[in-house]
């Protein structure tokens, strides 16, 4: 009896050292389980929709709350920063979890995370966009390479979401509309932390079986709730500022769980 | 007679050691590759943590300063706005030059001491050195490229995929590796042995006219421009009329504040006696013209920097002796070090 304690504190503190994360991550977990075998893979898909109609890109138009009309060339968005949260409340931080999810690439709108610790998990927390950390940190790679272009280059910041399309009613000569929603810092902040409900669903990891959690991305929600949204004045937000923030704010709300798999 | 005869016969001799093989061209020195905090100086901003300096790292740096591959029609490198003599401004340029005779909307600046300022241009939108060359690289009106286009072309280019490999382990060519090379060739451009540091450690001293400038300026600019960088790396408005061509803003661009209106960064004044033309727009040639917009030409407005309300008084003779202390701040061994030249050239 004393040897398996013996054992499982030894194990325990182990698996604990083994933990130490990169001092660069935001640190509010308490990762104590990526031993292989006891980890499995969860899936995230995102699903564009506009209300209730799936996202046509180029040729469908769509209603705006305030009544225009657009058409969707361009939707893309970061979501970084994510963290799980077991039934038993112990949460499980994604190292390194950075995605563009790019809805003009469909390869794009779903990814793997690798190495979860096998558990039922009751909730996720994610952020819309590119922790201010990595804004002031010089060249990085992957997701957030800045040749992906959703890095600006005058002004240095991520854009966190970018939308672009035509509008008959846009305010500009050509008719079309450019959403780069960006800012990290103070007032200009647009960092949207979410915690879409999985409505009392679980999504159960284990080596065996993987979990997939659909999410549904509205974008009519971009255009409305707290500030509608008029494109005859509001067609070119490409940089930080009170515009950015208004949209921001609005899609705080545009990702919800359409339902989990597994 | 016979003297001559064996002059002719040594020529194919010299002609022979003469021949260069055009592929391989040998690298000038770029040994000494370090980290550099002069003595009194404040602590840096970028230490190279995540980016280790190698030798390898500066010379493939030093390569992608002097690439025209990184502008879409292959004819402009960094170094062409970027001139050593001219302790990297661009020589007798007002405005920044682009593909196809573009004209950008700014002066060129000189570059050293890279790794002390927290933020770049002159409206320090670029909060970090690794990520500036990625927007003249992409300016419309400067190098006009992609990074994607640059990846690919240097990919074609033999030479590159052995540079990266020695530099960084393998030859996979990405954005980071090639803004982490240039930053180790544009963040070891150190600049901190002219004549006034000399004077600072006693290993000369300044004549009459220099040491009475060197007072004028510690009483006159020296808030501003503030030793041993020679800048304060604040954002001000120093009272220059706006150029109605330009309409250009300065820091307001970047934070939308109407309190940052036409405020620009403090630039250091090292090696300020070879970085002409001055001002954010390259309007003055001359040290004159710029001590005398100080004297008589300040243009009030609501952003004005406070220091500057009723200019900087001084007369004609102090006005030379501080451009006599000026001129101690440039530094030739920085200037002459063939390190940081074009290694084809």
């Amino acid at each position: 009896m004393k040897k398996i304690a013996l054992i499982i504190s030894t194990l325990s503190i182990l698996t604990f050292t083994n933990c130490k994360k990169d001092p660069k991550e935001p640190s509010n977990n308490n990762n104590n389980n990526t031993n292989t075998s006891t980890t499995g893979k969860l899936i995230l898909t995102f699903e564009a929709m506009f209300g209730d109609s799936a996202l046509v890109l180029n040729n469908k138009t769509y209603v705006t709350a305030n009544g225009d009309s657009i058409k969707i060339s361009t939707f893309k968005y970061y979501i970084s920063n994510i963290t799980l949260t077991k039934t038993d409340n112990s949460t499980y931080s994604v190292p390194e979890s950075y995605y563009l999810v790019n809805h003009n690439t469909s390869s794009t709108v779903s990814f793997t995370l690798n190495n979860i610790p096998v558990g039922q998990y009751k909730s996720i927390n994610m952020l819309i966009g590119v922790d201010s950390a990595r804004n002031v940190s010089g060249a990085q790679t992957g997701a957030l390479d800045p040749a992906n272009g959703m890095f600006w280059s005058w002004s240095t910041g991520y854009i966190m979401l970018k939308l672009e399309g035509t509008s008959p009613q846009s305010g500009s000569a050509t008719k079309t509309f450019a959403y780069h929603i960006g800012g990290f810092s103070g007032i200009n902040s647009v960092l949207k932390w979410i915690s879409p409900s999985f409505n009392s669903a679980t999504a159960n990891v284990s080596s065996s079986t993987t979990p997939e959690i659909h999410f549904k991305t509205d974008i009519s929600e971009i255009f409305k709730t707290p500030n509608t949204i008029n494109l005859a004045t509001t067609f070119n937000v490409t940089m930080p500022g009170m515009n950015a923030k208004k949209i921001a704010d609005n899609y705080a709300d545009m990702i919800t769980v359409e339902h989990i798999h597994n | 007679m016979k003297q001559l005869i064996a002059y002719i016969l040594l020529i194919p001799l010299i002609f022979t050691k003469c021949k260069v093989d055009p592929e391989i061209k040998p690298a000038l020195p770029a040994d000494n590759i370090r980290v550099v905090v002069p003595e009194g100086w404040p602590k840096p901003h970028y230490n190279f943590e995540n980016n280790p300096l190698t030798k390898e790292g500066f010379i493939l740096g030093r390569s992608l300063f002097y690439e025209p591959a990184l502008s879409r029609d292959n004819t402009i490198s960094c170094g062409d706005c970027h001139q050593l003599f001219a302790a990297f401004a661009h020589a007798g340029h007002d405005l920044s030059h682009g593909v196809e005779g573009k004209l950008g909307t700014r002066n060129a600046p000189g570059l050293f001491n890279l790794t002390w300022h927290p933020h770049f241009m002159w409206d320090g939108g670029i909060n970090h050195i690794e990520v500036q060359p990625l927007a003249p690289i992409t300016n419309p009106v400067e190098m006009d490229e992609t990074m994607e286009n640059v990846i690919a072309k240097l990919k074609n280019k033999s030479n590159y995929r052995k540079m990266f490999k020695d530099a960084f382990g393998d030859d996979s060519i990405t954005t980071q590796r090639i803004f982490r090379a240039l930053a180790q060739f544009m963040g070891t451009m150190y600049s901190y042995q002219s004549k006034y540091d000399m004077v600072k450690k006693g290993k000369a001293t300044f004549n009459t006219s220099e040491q009475r400038g060197y007072n004028l300026f510690i009483q006159k600019c020296a808030v501003c421009h503030k030793e041993p960088l020679f800048t304060d790396f604040s954002f001000r408005n120093n009272g220059l009329s706006v150029n109605p061509a330009l309409q250009d803003s300065g820091r307001m661009r970047i934070t939308g504040n109407p309190n940052d209106r036409n405020k620009f960064k403090v630039p250091s004044l090292r090696n300020v006696a070879l970085t002409s033309p001055y001002m954010h727009d390259g309007r003055f040639e001359t040290l004159e013209q710029v001590l005398d917009h100080y004297r008589f030409g300040i243009v009030q407005s609501p952003t004005l920097d406070s220091l500057l309300q009723n200019g900087i008084p001084m007369t004609e003779q102090e006005k030379l002796d501080i451009i006599q202390f000026l001129y101690t701040l440039t530094d030739y061994v920085f200037v002459y070090d063939k390190k940081f030249d074009n290694p084809n050239r």
